[in-house]
């Protein structure tokens, strides 16, 4: 945790609300997103118990799984589920733009052009917790394998085929929401976490209702009040008023209300299958019909209860996506939805392409891709939200990283140690920032006109200022072009840090895994790799790749 | 991590007795025969802090050049690569050696001071030298050439499973050789994806390629040429439980003395329990503080200030040799608390950086460095927590084992309590090795020891 977001917590305690930790929304909204609040059953990892989705804050739709037990349930469940998501899902895959970009063969030196298709817009799923994404990426891996009427050996329990397709889907915005900045596959306490700073511990803030009760306390209480009462509040039957936001229920729920409730459903739904000779009570036995009404007025009575625990949950989301669309949204944020966009059409493509489920697990090569490119897009992230938020780059600036000031003075100069003198203007800024680097340090300015690099010259002469020698960015001429060089008066930000991530290094293809790592692994074939890996790598037109990802980032820079 | 088998090399648990020279001869012999004639395409060589590991790289790189071979050298830093050309051009004049840089970054002068170092941005220029050296990072770029025969990793253990997944196809044979009890690789990202599987990315190069090639025993150094007597053993059973090494010196060869007295204060108490015992711990009021601690910044600037006042002098088997700055190192767990150590230093007149003046890094700099007197800022110091990062075994170690004399230990009070208030939380996980002594452990060790050494400064100073 830097300095910076420990004072604003401190600052919370103190105010008895929460604290801005941003001036812009560093997250991607889509303009309708698709909400989902998954539970999971107690007591069997990634069993699904119910959830509540859509689109439509009026119009939740609830799935539920009357039997958790029960296999055939919960495949018709996973069956509605992707009814429910995959037409959402599927739906940006028509909308395209083409973009073409020349490229060189790196064996022949040919000029050919490649071009693209790239989707004009991505779904968006949101649910409320980081154990959310987790469930979702579960029900993803067990169903992605799953065997449909379509496979020529479709086993004894044949799924629908949507079900795998699900799984696939749901494995692939699991994956995305590993790499930062990415805004497919979101977590409420993340979001409102990265944008408000609260009186509480990180932990406590993984449970929604207490960490909106800190941002927005209802009238009359603190933060620290709101978030106890959202913690511990009880009614009369012992339950909680602030449900948890899933995916596990709270026990006292599950004991004292779902169990009884699965149980009567039980016990109506044996009565109900058994041979009307064996039924309890020969005077008044019931007609079928009857029967199964009361096996459907059963799995109502849970499907009532559960939508109780999903709603006031249902609601949290939606109030934490009113208070996050109050922020005006960061400069960056279509750049960075630009690589989701590449990563959903990428994904689209691999469907359409006919290739095989994800794998349970990576190979050496596919694992070190997408090592490499979270490393780089969590760099990038870095640099994108202090570039467009001047509270993320205060945290740079106290940390020693970065310094912020008005120039006081330019001083012209010149490099002649070359055939023609280069304009190398030395620029005096006003600041209390004291940047951790020695005299010759590299900085970069941050918000110049173009990306420029300096060199620090001296620190605190005149105390209160530094003096910075500007290297390049100024043309080609012997005067600096016009804007090139701050002016007095002029605000500036240098960086200690690069403003760009670097390349990633060119990684073998998996079937040449050197020896080292175990050789090739088994039935590697020479196909594209399955991952994100390099999109958005060298590609200052935006244009990704997946096509020749090698070639793409080999273009890069030699380090 | 590594095997409880004794390598090839020496017997084990040899009593002070045997003559350490000839020891780590043995030891060297079996490496080298293994390196240029062993069935496995890989060697492994684990070596403790200043067993000399570096003396082993040219050894192996002037074999193998003898051989007829050419080979190519792979360490992780610019540093580490300036430091071994210089060194391998020192000793080995008969090399011709290649110094494959960066275009952005230029090799240190000491590097190319050398007649027989050849600096060149393209591997291409470079492979009619016997040696060419450069970082992992810049290894991954070359393309287009044959692979080398031979290679030789250097700080293998701070090197990343991916990165040696991008290097491997230059070569067909290597000796690995790092320090097993340094820092391990880092990521800032999150890696549970892949803990368990053999080729964790983020794991160390070495744990994979012995996890794949297990006919691959590792070999050992078992003496430190560095650590004094006083230290090789505390660090030798605090963090190599299972690799246990000796010093190459004995009680009474190494001597830090001071010209002048003590003023009283416990700068200066600290100062000559260290001199006296080779460890010193100056213990500051328990506080919670900022990273950047004022009250400790100036307690380690003091003592440095304090140390070069009284004139201090080191005595070894290199001779007597008056204690300078540069020979005198600070480490931190921070970067912004080296620099605030930094900033200090410069105030109270005392030289920082360059060739002559004090070192002041964080661990992670300061891996495979040496020096005369370390003093450390403790990473748990002022904390109200500790995390994994302050816990790591590695950390602790790295800070602890520069030093050829003595090392003096700036913390707050209350490492002791804070340390029992977290035990380690670590999740398990199926496949990982679990390391031992985990770094809660070693840092009880450390401190208990310490604390026989303690000087006690009052409140402010």
């Amino acid at each position: 945790m830097s300095l910076l977001t420990t004072l604003a917590r401190l600052e919370a305690v103190r105010s008895g609300h929460a604290e801005p930790l941003a001036t812009v929304r560093h997250r991607h909204l889509a303009e309708r997103p698709m909400l989902v609040v998954p539970l999971a059953a107690a007591g069997e990892t990634g069993a699904p118990l119910a959830v509540l989705l859509g689109r439509d804050r009026d119009r939740p739709r609830l799935l539920t799984v009357p039997q958790p037990l029960d296999r055939e349930r919960r495949f018709a469940f996973l069956a509605d589920l992707a009814d429910e998501l995959l037409p959402y899902l599927e739906s940006f895959g028509e909308e395209v733009e083409t973009l073409t970009k020349e490229s060189r063969d790196s064996e022949t030196g040919e000029q050919t052009e490649i071009s693209r298709e790239l989707c004009l817009d991505a779904p968006q799923l949101l649910v409320p917790n980081r154990g959310g994404v987790e469930l979702l990426g579960l029900l993803g891996r067990s169903t992605r394998f799953r065997r449909t009427v379509e496979d020529p050996d479709p086993g004894p329990y044949p799924a629908p085929t949507r079900v795998p397709l699900l799984g696939r889907w749901l494995t692939h915005l699991r994956e995305r929401a590993q790499v930062p900045g990415s805004s497919l596959l979101l977590a409420m306490t993340d979001l409102l976490g990265r944008h408000w700073a609260t009186g509480q511990s990180m932990l406590e803030d993984q449970h929604l209702g207490a960490l909106l009760a800190w941002i927005d306390p209802p009238d009359g209480l603190t933060g620290a009040e709101a978030a106890l009462r959202a913690e511990t509040a009880r009614d009369g039957r012992g339950q909680l008023l602030c449900p948890p936001a899933g995916p596990t229920t709270d026990p006292q729920f599950d004991s004292g209300l779902l169990a009884p409730a699965i149980v009567r459903y039980d016990a109506a739904r044996q009565l109900a299958g058994a041979d009307p000779a064996q039924r309890p009570d020969p005077a008044g036995r019931q007609s079928d019909a009857v029967l199964r009404a009361q096996v459907g007025a059963r799995e109502r009575d849970i499907d009532g209860l559960l939508e109780a625990v999903l709603l006031p949950v249902w609601e949290q989301l939606w109030h934490g996506l009113d208070l996050l669309r109050q922020l005006p949204p960061a400069a960056h944020l279509p750049d960075r939805w630009t690589g989701d966009r590449w990563s959903y059409t990428a994904h689209r493509d691999r469907l359409a392409a006919g290739e095989p489920p994800q794998p349970v697990r990576d190979d050496a090569v596919t694992a070190a891709r997408k090592l490499a490119q979270r490393e780089r897009e969590q760099t990038t992230v870095g640099v994108q939200e202090a570039l467009d938020d001047p509270l993320a780059m205060a945290e740079h600036r106290l940390a020693g990283e970065a310094l912020a000031g008005v120039v006081t003075g330019v001083e012209p100069a010149y490099d002649t140690s070359g055939k023609t003198s280069r304009p190398r203007p030395l620029v005096t800024v006003r600041t209390t920032d004291r940047p951790h680097a020695e005299p010759g340090a590299e900085l970069h300015r941050a918000g110049g006109p173009s990306s420029q690099r300096a060199q620090l010259v001296t620190v605190g002469a005149p105390s209160g200022s530094v003096t910075v020698r500007l290297l390049n960015g100024m043309g080609r001429k012997k005067d600096p072009a016009p804007g090139s060089v701050p002016e007095v008066g002029e605000q500036v930000c240098f960086t200690l840090f690069e403003l760009t991530a670097r390349q990633s290094a060119p990684l073998p293809e998996p079937e040449d895994t050197p020896w080292t790592h175990g050789g090739p692994p088994p039935g590697a074939m020479p196909a594209a790799p399955a991952t994100d890996a390099g999109v958005r790598t060298g590609m200052g037109t935006g244009m990704g790749t997946g096509m020749g990802t090698g070639t793409a980032i080999e273009e890069g820079a030699d380090r | 991590m590594s095997p409880l088998s004794p390598a090839s090399s020496a017997p084990n648990g040899q009593g002070p007795g045997g003559d350490p020279g000839a020891e780590a001869d043995r030891a060297v012999t079996a490496i080298l025969e293994a390196t240029v004639h062993g069935g496995e395409r890989g060697t492994v060589v684990d070596s403790p802090p200043g067993a000399g590991k570096s003396t082993l790289v040219v050894k192996a790189a002037r074999e193998l050049v003898a051989a007829g071979e050419r080979l190519m050298i792979v360490a992780q830093t610019n540093s580490q690569v300036d430091d071994l050309v210089d060194r391998l051009a020192t000793a080995a004049p008969e090399l011709t050696v290649g110094r494959l840089h960066g275009s952005d970054a230029a090799p240190d002068p000491s590097a190319l001071r050398h007649p027989n170092v050849l600096p060149s941005s393209k591997a291409a220029d470079l492979l009619g030298q016997s040696v060419v050296v450069s970082t992992a990072a810049k290894w991954q770029w070359v393309k287009g050439v044959d692979p080398w025969r031979h290679a030789i990793v250097d700080e293998a253990y701070q090197m990343r499973s991916d990165a040696l997944l991008a290097c491997a196809r230059l070569f067909e044979r290597a000796l690995f050789v790092g320090d097993p009890g340094q820092l391990d690789p880092f990521t800032i990202v999150g890696t549970e994806q892949w803990a368990g599987l053999s080729y964790d990315p983020s794991s160390s190069a070495v744990v994979t390629l012995l996890a794949h090639n297990p006919g691959i025993v590792p070999h050992r150094l078992p003496v430190s040429w560095r650590l004094p007597a006083s230290a090789a053993p505390l660090i030798s059973a605090a963090f190599y439980p299972y690799a246990p090494f000796r010093a190459g010196t004995g009680p009474g060869d190494r001597l830090l003395r001071l010209r002048d007295a003590g003023d009283g204060s416990a700068t200066d108490r600290v100062i000559d329990v260290a001199a006296e015992s080779g460890w010193g711990l100056l213990e500051l009021p328990a506080r919670n503080t900022v990273r950047t601690d004022p009250e400790a910044v100036q307690a380690l600037a003091r003592v440095v200030r304090r140390l070069l006042d009284r004139r201090g002098s080191c005595r070894s088997e290199r001779g007597e040799s008056p204690l300078t700055a540069d020979r005198i190192a600070v480490g931190t767990a921070h970067r912004d608390q080296a620099a605030a150590v930094r900033a200090a230093l410069t105030g109270l007149g005392v030289p920082v950086g360059g060739v002559d003046g004090v070192t002041v890094d964080t661990a992670n700099r300061l891996q495979g460095r040496e020096y005369d007197v370390t003093v450390v800022l403790h990473p748990l110091s002022g904390r109200p927590d500790a995390t994994a990062f302050h816990l790591e075994t590695g950390r602790l170690c790295v800070l602890a084992s520069r030093h050829r004399h003595a090392c003096i230990v700036v913390a707050r009070a209350g490492i002791a309590e804070l340390l029992d208030e977290h035990p380690s939380t670590e999740p398990l996980r199926l496949g990982v090795a679990v390391k031992f002594p985990d770094g809660w452990e070693a840092n009880h060790a450390v401190l208990a020891h310490l604390s026989e050494h303690r000087a006690v400064a009052a409140g402010g100073g």
